[in-house]
């Protein structure tokens, strides 16, 4: 067990390497100059360009640009932002709980109504209800996000009125300093009646639109697995002792079917944290994924490869305790590689 | 970037209680586009950043709300010395400071001291705060202050004197721009004794009429009605930007009531905007031009006679139709029409593909003519889709022999290879400053032609730029307008430019919205704005 753990964790720091590579190299492809961006529309002087560039450290060669880039991110310094001027890692705690706040409300949406509706389908193979499931899961799972999104304020905000269109708060009657930086705990401590209804609305649609995905992969998954288990000799033998089904499916085949699930939501974490970079921008939620659009906008490139850095990080990070909290339920993994 | 204090949780604790149905306090909220990088606009050069610095400041002439007139503001009145070198301004007196959210409390009034710390920040080097935040003060240089000004003096407290070098007429619209934006001395040395001077940027303290309470990156920026305003307290009790950089969500939320005033709506919602029950669609001609310009330095642009041609050969009536949809007027000359000096006589060249092609003959051009024609790659309030009006021109163009070869670049490499002449025609355009129409003739001034310059056709006529340099060092306005008109004789004749439209700005606001006015300079502006 413990040799298989530093054996997994020793993988994951070239993996580190080269994501810290490919990020450099990618965000350097990105068509445009960081200080053209920045300047704007007007000319630009050629010395005070030179002075820029210099004082941006753009002016070095690439490698030891690269260099130093890798030296600070060793070092925790993931650079300061050429637009704000305030550390990039500064930057991510402040917008990082937003995003977190929506990944987790996205990911209990697609839980709460993916894994039964995974099971019923196992359950009732081939009835219309398991066609159905499946057949959603499919559109939900292709379904381009920045449509979804629009077509849902279309329908929820502006023709039944049910939600707010963006945002994270109801700015015309309440207002409170944040404390956490998570809306749903900010507008409790608040003390204002309603705010943490408020808060809660905001985040309807958004977390329906990110879950989206993960939902339709939860589904079809736990289908698949259940569909599998159900057929094993110890459900056979538990039906043949006159179990309820309901004792037989809840307690005998889920706990089973529920191992590559349990994966296969770890693996969802990349999903929705790339998947926030849109939904952030429909709903004007800010979180990291819009402060990267912005980034890539203006070609500022420390935030950049700093927020894409932080966030490869956390999905690496993630899907190494997923794997460790897999061996743990399943032992037989351990022998297996 | 999240401002937090002790001071913001109390203003945050009274506004609570403000917001208390009971008291019905009145929250305007103004969907923006986007996030400001900071609220000191002599660092920006972004409208974003300038309508988030505006409801806090003031500077010493302004704009009047709604249009182009410079009007008096922190300087109550104004001389200009005979030989238009000296500008003496008598500033307001009991204009009161805000208090800021970090814990400064003014101690004094407005006076001279904050008029020269706010310029010689961007002027003086050895200022403290010149190298703060970037230290970059792109207007300010652009706009030829640190040639132009001789000295700025003291004379007394409530008297600023700024002496040129040489006379210059647009000064005093230039000073009403947002790099003219007048700071508090005395929160600058009080930050300075904190240690932290980079504050002075993010938590803005300025003599306007709203106060800053607080900003959320990408999210959400908080004002409150300064009671002490010298022009009188602002009619809504808060002021609220909602940053949501998607139009569709702007327009719903606008629909919906989440806000009250909306930037930019999406071209293709202009109809239904219309027709909206809830909406009510401001629309007014924008200050800007959107242009074709020829290389002059380029053959066979050099000759008068095919720029000529170009002129009559390309339909600009199926233009307006097809890419402006309504929302744009054909350009006759290189300044707007809502422009003083605008020259109602000139004619524009008729759409005449015959003669053209027989121009073109007559200037020795050999059809087919190879050319090359570039489009931006970006939608900008001049002109919403250069590729389609490229297209559309091309199509023109291979009706008399010219075989157009459409090419573009990334927005910042695009600027500056036409900036450097690398073309032979090329689409841009621009939008007007400060209502001087100087502020549009440089663009064809032999000083903007050198490489770099933003005389994209590279075109230098003595006659013209000697009218123009002129002009702008003339005060009397209709002694300028004389000069302009006869500049723009010139232009329609020489045709450095293929000139297309100006553009019209929509602004939708809720019905309720009362007395909001559309700005032609592109500003968003709340004082005076009531709700129903």
């Amino acid at each position: 067990m413990f040799r298989f753990i530093l054996r997994r964790v020793a993988l994951t720091l070239p993996t580190f390497v080269a994501l810290m590579f490919v990020t450099f190299v990618a965000v350097r492809l990105v068509p445009g100059d960081p200080i053209e961006a920045r300047t704007g529309e007007r000319g630009i002087a050629p010395e005070r360009l030179a002075l820029l560039r210099h004082e941006l450290g753009l002016d070095q060669p690439v490698w030891k640009q690269f260099l130093d880039y890798a030296n600070g991110i060793v070092h925790g310094d993931f650079g300061v932002s050429i637009v704000t001027k305030t550390p990039v890692i500064q930057e991510f705690a402040v917008l990082f709980p937003a995003t977190l706040e929506l990944a987790f409300c996205a990911l209990i949406f697609a839980v709460v109504l993916g894994l039964p509706a995974g099971v019923l389908a196992a359950v009732k193979r081939g009835s219309v209800f398991d066609h159905a499931v499946m057949t959603v899961a499919l559109a939900g799972y292709s379904m381009p996000i920045f449509w979804w999104g629009l077509l849902l304020i279309m329908f929820m905000s502006e023709y039944l009125g049910l939600t707010p269109v963006s945002g994270r708060m109801d700015l015309i009657n309440y207002y409170f300093e944040p404390v956490t930086g998570f809306m749903l705990i900010d507008s409790l401590l608040s003390d204002q009646e309603g705010a943490f209804g408020a808060a809660l609305a905001h985040l309807v649609l958004p977390s329906i639109v990110l879950g989206t995905i993960p939902l339709a992969v939860i589904a079809r998954m736990t289908r698949s697995s259940m569909l599998e288990v159900l057929g094993e000799d110890y459900v056979r033998t538990a039906r043949a002792k006159g179990l309820s089904p309901l004792r037989v499916v809840g307690l005998h085949a889920l706990r089973n079917a529920l191992i590559p699930v349990i994966t296969v939501i770890g693996l969802q974490t990349g999903t929705l944290l790339a998947g926030a970079v849109l939904t952030e921008t429909i709903f004007a939620w800010p979180g990291v994924g819009k402060w990267l659009i912005e980034s890539i906008a203006r070609r500022d490139y420390p935030a950049l490869q700093g927020g894409i850095m932080l966030i490869s990080g956390i999905v690496i990070l993630v899907n190494l305790i997923v794997d460790m909290l897999y061996v743990a339920i399943n032992p037989r993994i351990r022998h297996g590689g | 970037m999240r401002v937090i204090t002790p001071k913001v949780a109390l203003a945050a604790a009274m506004l609570t209680v403000l917001s208390a149905p009971a008291f019905a306090a009145k929250t305007l909220v103004y969907c923006s586009e986007g996030s400001p990088e900071n609220f000191t606009p002599a660092l920006n050069t972004t409208g974003t950043s300038f309508d988030a610095a505006r409801p806090v400041y003031n500077q010493l002439v302004e704009f009047e709300r709604g249009s182009t007139k410079v009007v008096p503001s922190l300087a109550e009145s104004w001389t200009v010395s005979p030989d238009g070198k000296e500008l003496t301004f008598k500033l307001r007196k009991g204009v009161k400071f805000h208090s800021g959210v970090n814990g400064f409390t003014p101690t004094r009034d407005f006076n001279a001291d904050d008029v020269l710390f706010s310029f010689e920040r961007q002027w003086k080097p050895e200022n403290p705060y010149h190298k703060v935040t970037g230290g970059a003060y792109d207007y300010f240089n652009d706009m030829s202050m640190p040639d132009l000004l001789k000295s700025i003096d003291k004379v007394d407290d409530y008297t600023v004197k700024f002496t040129l070098t040489e006379p210059n007429a647009p000064m005093l619209a230039n000073l009403a721009m947002d790099f003219g934006t007048i700071m508090s001395k005395e929160y600058a040395d009080f930050l300075l004794k904190k240690g932290t001077p980079e504050q002075f940027d993010q938590i803005p303290v300025g003599t306007g009429p709203f106060s800053f309470v607080a900003y959320q990156k990408d999210a959400v920026i908080r004002f409150k009605a300064f009671p002490a305003y010298w022009g009188g307290p602002a009619k809504v009790d808060n002021l609220v930007y909602a940053i949501t950089p998607d139009p569709t969500a702007r327009y719903a939320k606008l629909k919906k009531g989440e806000c009250h005033v909306m930037i930019a709506p999406n071209p293709a919602d202009i109809a239904a905007l219309k027709t909206d029950p809830v909406v009510n669609l401001i629309s007014q001609p924008g200050l800007n031009i959107g242009y074709l310009s020829f290389n002059t330095q380029k053959p066979p642009f050099d000759k008068k006679e095919v720029r000529q041609a170009f002129n009559m050969a390309i339909d600009k009536a199926a233009i307006i139709k097809d890419v402006y949809q309504g929302a744009g007027q054909a350009a006759i000359n290189p300044i707007p029409p809502t422009i003083w000096s605008y020259n109602t006589t000139i004619k524009d060249y008729p759409f005449d593909p015959e003669k053209a092609k027989a121009m073109l003959a007559a200037a020795g051009v050999k059809t087919p003519l190879d050319i090359d024609l570039w489009w931006m790659p970006v939608q900008r309030p001049y002109n919403p889709n250069a590729k389609r009006i490229a297209e559309m021109m091309q199509s023109d163009l291979a009706k008399i022999g010219v075989n157009a070869k459409l090419v573009s670049y990334e927005w910042g490499e695009y600027r500056k290879r036409l900036q450097q002449g690398e073309h032979m025609t090329g689409q841009l355009g621009w939008t007007g400053d400060n209502g001087d129409p100087d502020n549009f003739f440089f663009l064809l001034g032999c000083a903007a032609a050198r490489p770099g310059g933003q005389n994209l056709s590279k075109w230098c006529n003595k006659e013209f730029d000697d009218l123009i340099n002129k002009a702008k060092t003339i005060s009397d306005v209709a002694e300028r307008t004389k000069l302009y008109e006869q500049a723009q004789v010139i232009v329609k004749e020489e045709a450095p430019w293929f000139t297309i439209a100006h553009s019209v700005v929509y602004e939708p606001t809720r019905k309720e919205v009362v007395d909001y006015k559309v700005s032609p300079l592109g500003r968003h502006e709340f004082y005076g704005v009531d709700l129903k």
